[in-house]
């Protein structure tokens, strides 16, 4: 099991290379707005993302401003992508109505808690019912839970995203984030 | 509680975007979205009838993928209430062309007029200042507002809040568009992006 550690010094040292395939992907589909709440998960991208002139980084107060921003910056005619924790997922519910009503090319990137190993047990209710309730707001669900599977199922998510306009969040698993440790 | 010299909602609006050019003007769901239509259908408005807390954030995405050109969003209190999170989103990003007009009946007004926070203590115009939007005001005046209007073309100068106390009447609603693909595909048009 991968370890999530609070020491940013040991977590330069063992960067994976999985941020970064999304990173590229991201760059070839020219998405240009992207907002976030932060999440451990998402730092080396939000950091690449900041980085990076040709992005937009917008950090929310609340998930659910990510739907309606992008659904503006759709409208603007540029594209966009939502970071956000699986337990955002829930303070998105009614807001996602805009991905049906204006049928937008809506891609979101969920980092996963309340699974494999999770120590928090306030983390599995919300990531228990993750899937579900994006599901039930007509959203697509693709999942990645291994390091060399991520490039090809954020690829498949923009793809149907960006190009087919089909509302999509791709989950990323704890599995491959590994659990965040709180003790030894 | 009495109030002197509360605006008429809709000569408000009609004075605001008279002089609109090639501003996008996004309506917050319920009376503003009526407003906004009946000073007229316009290819560049962007009509909202749910998503209860997103007008600001929806004009932010337009106003950050667009940035020569002038963003407006006209809501009311409730909407705004809702959303407050986003005026610390918008003082964040700073976008010189984004607009955030209120129009402040201090109830809601599409579901009974029940009181809202603004008829109390909530102080919008402190908010969106406290939040780093340093241009934000109340206007109390049909002729404070024709001085204002024109300020919204000014891209580079804002984002810009006002907050205007209007007076609680229901009005005959005007009903714009409901169907969202045809309202952003709409302004895509306009913009000059053409449909996938």
């Amino acid at each position: 099991m991968h370890t999530r550690n609070a020491s940013a010094a040991e977590a330069a040292d063992a960067s994976p290379t999985w941020p970064e395939d999304i990173f590229s992907v991201l760059q070839r589909f020219d998405v240009r707005q992207v907002p976030y709440v932060p999440d451990a998960g998402h730092s080396q991208l939000i950091e690449r993302v900041l980085g990076t002139p040709s992005m937009r980084a917008v950090p929310l107060t609340t998930e659910e401003e990510g739907i309606a921003l992008l659904a503006g910056a759709w409208a603007g005619g540029q594209r966009g992508v939502l970071l956000m924790q699986s337990s955002g997922v829930g303070n998105c519910v009614n807001m996602f109505s805009l991905t049906q009503i204006f049928r937008f090319p809506f891609l979101t990137l969920v980092t996963m808690r309340g699974e494999w190993g999770e120590f928090n047990p306030w983390q599995v209710p919300m990531g228990s019912a993750t899937a579900g309730v994006l599901e039930l707001s007509g959203i697509k669900v693709l999942r990645a839970s291994h390091e060399n599977e991520v490039r090809e199922v954020v690829e498949a998510g923009a793809g149907q995203a960006y190009n087919a306009c089909t509302p999509t969040a791709v989950l990323l698993s704890q599995r491959l984030i590994g659990a965040k440790v709180f003790t030894k | 509680m009495s109030k002197a010299n509360l605006l008429e909602r809709r000569s408000v609006v009609s004075a605001l975007l008279s002089g609109r050019k090639d501003a996008v003007v996004v309506g917050g769901l319920g009376a503003s979205t009526y407003d906004i239509a009946a000073a007229g259908d316009h290819e560049r408005n962007f009509y909202l009838w749910g998503g209860m807390g997103g007008a600001v954030m929806i004009a932010l995405g337009i106003a950050l993928a667009q940035p020569k050109l002038p963003v407006v969003v006209i809501t009311g209190d409730g909407e705004m209430l809702m959303g407050m999170g986003s005026l610390a989103t918008v003082g964040l990003q700073k976008p010189g062309n984004l607009t955030i007009i209120v129009l402040d009946n201090e109830v809601y007004g599409e579901t009974g007029g029940q009181a809202s926070h603004t008829a109390a203590n909530t102080d919008l115009v402190g908010v969106a200042r406290a939040c780093g939007i340093s241009d934000a005001q109340s206007l109390t005046t049909m002729a404070e507002i024709e001085v204002f209007a024109p300020s919204m073309q000014d891209v580079a100068a804002g984002p810009r809040f006002v907050s205007i106390k209007i007076d609680s009447a229901n009005l005959e609603r005007v009903l714009a568009s409901r169907d969202g693909s045809y309202i952003v595909t709409r302004i895509r048009g306009a913009l000059g992006f053409a449909p996938i």
